[in-house]
């Protein structure tokens, strides 16, 4: 089936194998390969992507049902000329290990500061508690986002 | 289909079609290839249904919108719904849609006794919680109703309080969670969930402890025996049949400990 919808600003018309998912939409046919497929069953928040405004696991998303929405994906999170000061910040702590969690983490976290511009360690936390990290690397994670500094950069 | 209306989706219900909410359940099925619906109605942006009027609160409200703004008892139950990517997609009407024994939010519907709105093309009715909830995953919603409302009475007893036991604390599914309500004129009442093939309520424990003022320490252990004694858990893949008994008893009586305080 065709579906029509916004990604990262842009107007797209995607094609998906119904009922297919979001994430099989955004991967497979549009080949924004950031947002991963792990667990499909919203356990883990590797597939986290930002739908009409709602941090969501884009596997638990019908395509169908995202016709006509706006989707921000991890490739969209960052400004043009750099990256976004969470993606700054968990690259200047070396927040990553294999990786695969990190798109999810970044674009939770940037839906985290977006809301709460100055988030408690406990807030971060909970803010993440959708989010598995395999090589359980959560300390570097919480400390890099302990030292976000939003609107420090612009 | 993108319904613009609940008319328009009751339309497209009578035709077959498998009525979507959130997605947090049904997704899993199809992402795991358990079923695989041909047509299905989008709800999540049918506003009709995320209306919250008082004690109505609409059926496509998610339970992030819970979490900040519901009667205390049922908040702290939003609160531990999945992650925060799950509240902000899943909702009390798919919640009650799935009827799960270990639904998060049932205790609290069933501790303070509200109702369900089914609606159809052909008519509108509300079933208290006790009929509505008729076996595990199986309610008393009809095929061509929609889960349009839950009622909750007009007035929700002064104390309540939810709990949960899981193997770990975030995004876990309720080995046992109960609501407590206590009135000012010590009416209690115990709901649980995770430990029958429905919510419950534990009516022996509520009419011991409703007729003493102040409790006492024994009077808190017979409670906790009498909690115990009524739940009706099974063993399975997530717990055993003996610790839900003892887990039940245990977390009824600390909620009622914190509804004393």
């Amino acid at each position: 089936m065709i579906v029509e919808l916004t990604v990262n600003g842009e107007q797209v018309t995607a094609r998906v194998t119904h009922p297919g998912s979001l994430l099989d939409l955004l991967r497979d046919d549009l080949g924004l390969l950031g947002s991963k497929n792990a667990c499909e069953q919203g356990e883990c928040g590797s597939c986290s992507v930002v739908l009409d405004g709602e941090l969501v696991c884009s596997c638990l998303v019908m395509a169908a049902d995202a016709a006509n929405s706006s989707v921000t994906t991890v490739e969209g999170v960052s400004p043009e000329d750099g990256l976004h000061p969470v993606q700054e910040a968990m690259h200047r702590a070396g927040a990553v290990q294999c990786g695969f969690c990190t798109p999810g983490i970044v674009v939770a976290a940037v839906d985290l500061f977006a809301r709460n511009p100055h988030p408690s360690g406990t807030e971060i936390k909970e803010a993440l508690a959708g989010n598995i990290c395999r090589c359980t690397g959560y300390g570097a994670i919480i400390r890099a986002l302990e030292a976000v500094e939003i609107g420090a950069e612009t | 289909m993108h319904p613009k209306s609940i008319d328009e989706a009751l339309a497209g219900l009578g035709e077959g079609a498998i009525p979507l909410a959130g997605g947090t359940d049904l997704m899993v099925e199809v992402n795991f290839g358990h079923i695989r619906p041909e047509h299905v109605i989008g709800l999540r942006r049918l506003a009709e249904l995320k209306e919250w009027d008082g004690q109505r609160i609409g059926a496509g409200v998610t339970w992030r919108r819970i979490e900040t703004h519901g009667p205390k008892g049922l908040a702290e139950a939003a609160r531990t719904v999945g992650s925060p990517q799950i509240r902000n997609a899943g909702t009390i009407g798919g919640n009650l849609g799935t009827a799960s024994p270990a639904g998060d939010g049932h205790p609290f519907l069933a501790a303070v006794d509200a109702s369900i709105e089914l609606t159809s093309t052909a008519s509108q009715r509300t079933v208290r919680w006790s009929e509505f909830f008729t076996g595990v995953k199986e309610t008393a919603r009809r095929p061509d109703e929609l889960i349009t409302a839950v009622h909750l009475p007009a007035h929700l007893p002064e104390r309540q309080c939810f709990g949960k036991i899981g193997i770990r604390n975030a995004m876990v599914i309720a080995t046992v969670c109960a609501v407590v309500t206590r009135a000012d004129d010590g009416k209690t009442t115990v709901a649980l969930g995770s430990v029958a093939p429905t919510p419950i309520r534990v009516t022996g424990a509520e009419t011991m402890i409703s007729s003493i003022t102040t409790p006492t320490a024994g009077d808190l252990v017979e409670f906790q025996r009498l909690v115990s004694e009524e739940v009706r858990p099974i063993t399975d893949h997530r717990s055993t049949e003996e610790y839900r008994r003892h887990g039940a008893g245990v977390l009824a009586r600390r909620l009622l400990e914190r509804c004393l305080t």
